[in-house]
C-alpha cells in the first residue's frame, strides 16, 4: 500500500449558503446592487398591494352568473359575473333574432374552422380555395336566411362577434390581392401606373379610417338618387378593403424591395415573362420576408374594425356598449371589457402566435 | 383633432344636403314598403336601447312604434337603424331613415337650415348640475370658482360656460370626451359639481353612485333642450302623421285613455274621445290613415304617461320625475291640441 494509493481527498467544502440554492439565486437576480435591491422591493410592494384586491375582485368577492342585478348594484366590491352571464349572447351576436342565434355561432365556428385549416401548409393547395368558397357560401345563408327554411335575417340586423370577424376576414382577405398589385404597380416603370399606385396609396394612407368610415356611410348616400341606398354594412366593408389595401401594399413593397437586384435579374435571363417572374421567383421571397409586418397590419386591422361605431354598426365593441345601456343592468363596464377584451386578445394572440411559426417554417433557407 | 374633421365632415354634408335630399313623398314610400324605418340611438338608457335579447326599447324606440301602430295598426312593423350623433342627420337627409328619433334637440338651424321638422316634444329636457350632498351647495348660484366635470364637444360645454360668465362667476372645468369617463371623475372626487342634461344626471345618478341619496340635483336648468322626433322637409302629411301620432299619446293621456282601458272607453259618450278614438269617423281620413289609428297607438303602446313610467319613470332605474314633462293640466308643458 503505497502512500499515494492511501490518499482520500477532502470532501468538497459546501459552498457558502449564501451563493447558492433558493438564496444564492435570489443575491445574484434580485440583489445584485444596491438599485436592484430596491427595485425589487418596490415590486414586490406594488404586486403585493395590486394582486390580492386583483384577485378578491376578480374572484373572491365576486358575484356567479346568476346572482340578480339587484344584488350586484348593490355591492360593487367585486365583479358581477351576472352581468356577462345575462348579456354574453348580446354581445357575441348582437341584435340577431334570439331564438336563431345558433345561425351566427354556426358562422363564427366556420370562420375559425376555416382560418385554423387555412394555417396547416397541408392545405395550401389550389382546391382549397374552393372550400373557402363554400364556406362563404354557408355563411351568406346561414347569415341571411331566405332559403332552405331560414328565416330572412337583414343585414342591419348582424352584430358582435360574426360582424367583427366578417368585416376583417373578408377585408383582408379581398384587400389582399389589391394590395399585391399595388405594391407592384408603385414599383413600376411605367408612369401612368406608378402614378395612379402612388396616388391612391398616399390618399389612403393619408387620412385616417375614421374620416374614410364617415365618408361611406355619411356623405357617399347623400351623392346618390333619391330612394338608391347602398347597404351601410356594405359601404362600411368597401371602406375597410380600400384602408386595407393600402397599408398591406406598403408592407409587401418593403418586401420587394429587401429582394436582391440579383433575383431579377435572373429572372430576366432566364427569359421569364414579367407576371413569371413575379409570380415564380420574385413574390414568394418578397412575401416571405413581409410576413411579420403584414401580421402587424392584421392584427391592427381586425382591432380597428371597432370604428365602426361611429357609424352606428355593432360590432362586438358596439354590442358591449349598448350592452351597457341597459337601465337595469348599468355601471358594468369593467366586466363588459374584460370579456371583450379577452376575446379580441384570443384572437390577436393566435395570429401573432400563427405568424411567428410561418416565420420561421418559412424562413428555413435563411436561417443563420 | 378627429373631431373637428368629423364636425366639419357632418357640415358640409348638412350644407350639402339642402340642395339634394328632396324626398318623394315618405308617407307613400313608408306604406308601399310596409315598415317605419326609424333611426336611434345607439344605447341611451331609458331612451333607446336593446334589451338582452336584442330587442329596442325606449321613449324614443315608443314613439317610433307609435307612428307604426298609426299607419299599419301594428306597433311592430319598425326597423331601427342605430346612429351616431355625427350620423343622425345625414341619415334623415337622405332618405336612410323615415323618422328620426334619436333624443335630437329642437333648434332653429336644425328645424331650418337642416332640412326638418320637429314633431311635438317628446321630452323636455334641460342642463343641470349635480353635486354631493356634504358640499351642501343648494344653488347654482354658490358654484363660483367650482372645479366642474362636463363632457367635451357638446353644447353642455358651450352652455356652462355661458351661464358662468352670466352670473360673472368663474369655474375650472374637467374636460372629459366619454360619458362614462366624465361620470367616473365625478364619482372619484376630481371635480365639484357635475353638469350635463338632467335626465342623464338623474340617471348616473341612479346607476352609477355607491350611494345615490349622496348626491343632489341643484335646482337651476341653465338650457332648454326640447328632444323631439323629426322628420325632413317635403312631405307635409308624413310629418302630420308623426306629428299627431305624438299627440295622441297626450291627448290619451289628457282623456285619462290608458291600453288597459281603452277598450270602456270605446262607448265612452264624450264626443271628443267618439272622434279620437275613430267611434265617430273623420279623423283618420284627414289623416290618410286608418279610423282606428288612435286606437291602435294607445292600446299597443299606451298613452304618454304610461310610456314615459315604463322607460324612465319613478319605477326604473332611472328615477326620473316627470317635471316639465307632466301634463299642463298638472304644472307641466305636455299639451295636445284638440282632434277635432
Amino acid at each position: 500500500m503505497t502512500a499515494a494509493a492511501s490518499h482520500i481527498p477532502a470532501p468538497a467544502e459546501k459552498p457558502p449558503v449564501a451563493s447558492v440554492g433558493f438564496i444564492g439565486w435570489m443575491r445574484e437576480n434580485l440583489f445584485s446592487s444596491w438599485s436592484n435591491a430596491l427595485l425589487t422591493v418596490l415590486i414586490v410592494w406594488l404586486l403585493f398591494k395590486t394582486i390580492p384586491p386583483l384577485v378578491g375582485w376578480l374572484f373572491i368577492n365576486a358575484y356567479g352568473f346568476d346572482t340578480s342585478s339587484r344584488v350586484c348594484i348593490a355591492d360593487r366590491s367585486g365583479a358581477c359575473w351576472a352581468f356577462v352571464g345575462e348579456k354574453f349572447r348580446f354581445i357575441l351576436y348582437g341584435t340577431f333574432p334570439y331564438d336563431e342565434h345558433w345561425r351566427p355561432l354556426t358562422t363564427v365556428l366556420i370562420f375559425v374552422g376555416l382560418l385554423a385549416a387555412s394555417c396547416s401548409r397541408r392545405f395550401w393547395r389550389p382546391w382549397f380555395a374552393g372550400v373557402w368558397i363554400v364556406g362563404l357560401l354557408a355563411v351568406g345563408v346561414l347569415m341571411w336566411g331566405g332559403v332552405f327554411g331560414l328565416s330572412r335575417v337583414e343585414n342591419a340586423l348582424w352584430g358582435g362577434l360574426p360582424l367583427t370577424i366578417m368585416l376583417s376576414v373578408v377585408g383582408l382577405a379581398v384587400a389582399f390581392p389589391l394590395s399585391v398589385l399595388l405594391a407592384l404597380g408603385r414599383r413600376s416603370n411605367m408612369p401612368a401606373i406608378k402614378a395612379i399606385c402612388v396616388g391612391y396609396i398616399e390618399l389612403i394612407r393619408g387620412v385616417p379610417l375614421v374620416s374614410l368610415l364617415f365618408m361611406s356611410s355619411v356623405m357617399f348616400p347623400l351623392f346618390l338618387p333619391e330612394g338608391f341606398t347602398v347597404d351601410k354594412l356594405l359601404r362600411a366593408q368597401v371602406a375597410f378593403i380600400l384602408f386595407a389595401a393600402a397599408y398591406q401594399a406598403e408592407a409587401i413593397r418593403g418586401g420587394l424591395q429587401a429582394i436582391p437586384k440579383g433575383q431579377y435579374e435572373a429572372a430576366d435571363a432566364l427569359g421569364l415573362s414579367y407576371w413569371q417572374k413575379m409570380g415564380k421567383i420574385i413574390l414568394p421571397q418578397a412575401l416571405t420576408i413581409s410576413i411579420p409586418p403584414l401580421v402587424n397590419t392584421f392584427i391592427a386591422f381586425f382591432k380597428d374594425t371597432s370604428l365602426v361605431i361611429i357609424i352606428g354598426l355593432f360590432d362586438l365593441l358596439g354590442t358591449a356598449k349598448a350592452a351597457l345601456t341597459d337601465p337595469n343592468w348599468r355601471g358594468f363596464f369593467l366586466e363588459a371589457y374584460l370579456f371583450i377584451g379577452l376575446i379580441y386578445w384570443f384572437f390577436c394572440y393566435s395570429m401573432s402566435k400563427y405568424s411567428q411559426w410561418l416565420e420561421r417554417s418559412l424562413h428555413r433557407g435563411h436561417a443563420r | 383633432m378627429k373631431k373637428t374633421i368629423l364636425a366639419a365632415t357632418a357640415a358640409a354634408a348638412a350644407t350639402f344636403a339642402i340642395s339634394t335630399a328632396q324626398a318623394g313623398p315618405t308617407f307613400d314610400a313608408v306604406k308601399a314598403k310596409g315598415f317605419v324605418q326609424c333611426g336611434v340611438n345607439a344605447g341611451l338608457a331609458g331612451f333607446s336601447n336593446p334589451d338582452s335579447a336584442g330587442a329596442w326599447s325606449g321613449l324614443d324606440v315608443d314613439f317610433c312604434r307609435a307612428v307604426a301602430a298609426a299607419v299599419f295598426g301594428d306597433a311592430t312593423k319598425v326597423k331601427y337603424t342605430p346612429l351616431s350623433a355625427q350620423q343622425r342627420f345625414p341619415a334623415i337627409q337622405s332618405g336612410e331613415v323615415d323618422i328620426l328619433s334619436r333624443n335630437t334637440t329642437w333648434s332653429l338651424t336644425r328645424d331650418t337650415a337642416l332640412g326638418l321638422n320637429f314633431a311635438p316634444t317628446t321630452y323636455y329636457d334641460g342642463q343641470g348640475f349635480m353635486a354631493p350632498k356634504k358640499l351642501g351647495v343648494k344653488s347654482a348660484k354658490e358654484l363660483n370658482g367650482a372645479t366642474v366635470c362636463v363632457q367635451s364637444g357638446t353644447t353642455t360645454e358651450l352652455n356652462l360656460a355661458d351661464y358662468f360668465r352670466a352670473n360673472n362667476m368663474t369655474f375650472k372645468p374637467v374636460v372629459i370626451e366619454a360619458l362614462d369617463e366624465v361620470s367616473a371623475a365625478y364619482f372619484a372626487g376630481r371635480c365639484d359639481v357635475y353638469t350635463s342634461d338632467a335626465s342623464q344626471l338623474a340617471g348616473i345618478r341612479a346607476a352609477v353612485a355607491s350611494n345615490p341619496t349622496d348626491h343632489v340635483l341643484l335646482p337651476e336648468i341653465i338650457s332648454k333642450e326640447p328632444l323631439a322626433p323629426a322628420v325632413r322637409h317635403g312631405d307635409d302629411q308624413w310629418f302630420d302623421v308623426v306629428k299627431w301620432a305624438v299627440y295622441a299619446t297626450i291627448t290619451a293621456e289628457e282623456n285619462g285613455i290608458t291600453s288597459k282601458n281603452i277598450d270602456e272607453h270605446l262607448q265612452s259618450k264624450n264626443p271628443e274621445i267618439q272622434r279620437f278614438l275613430g267611434v265617430t269617423p273623420g279623423m283618420g281620413k284627414a289623416l290618410g290613415l286608418d279610423e282606428k289609428w288612435a286606437y291602435n297607438i294607445v292600446k299597443q303602446v299606451g298613452n304618454y304617461g304610461e310610456i314615459f313610467d315604463r322607460n324612465v319613470g319613478p319605477t326604473t332605474a332611472l328615477k326620473l320625475d316627470r317635471g316639465l314633462n307632466a301634463l299642463w293640466t298638472k304644472g307641466g308643458l305636455q299639451y295636445a291640441p284638440p282632434v277635432r
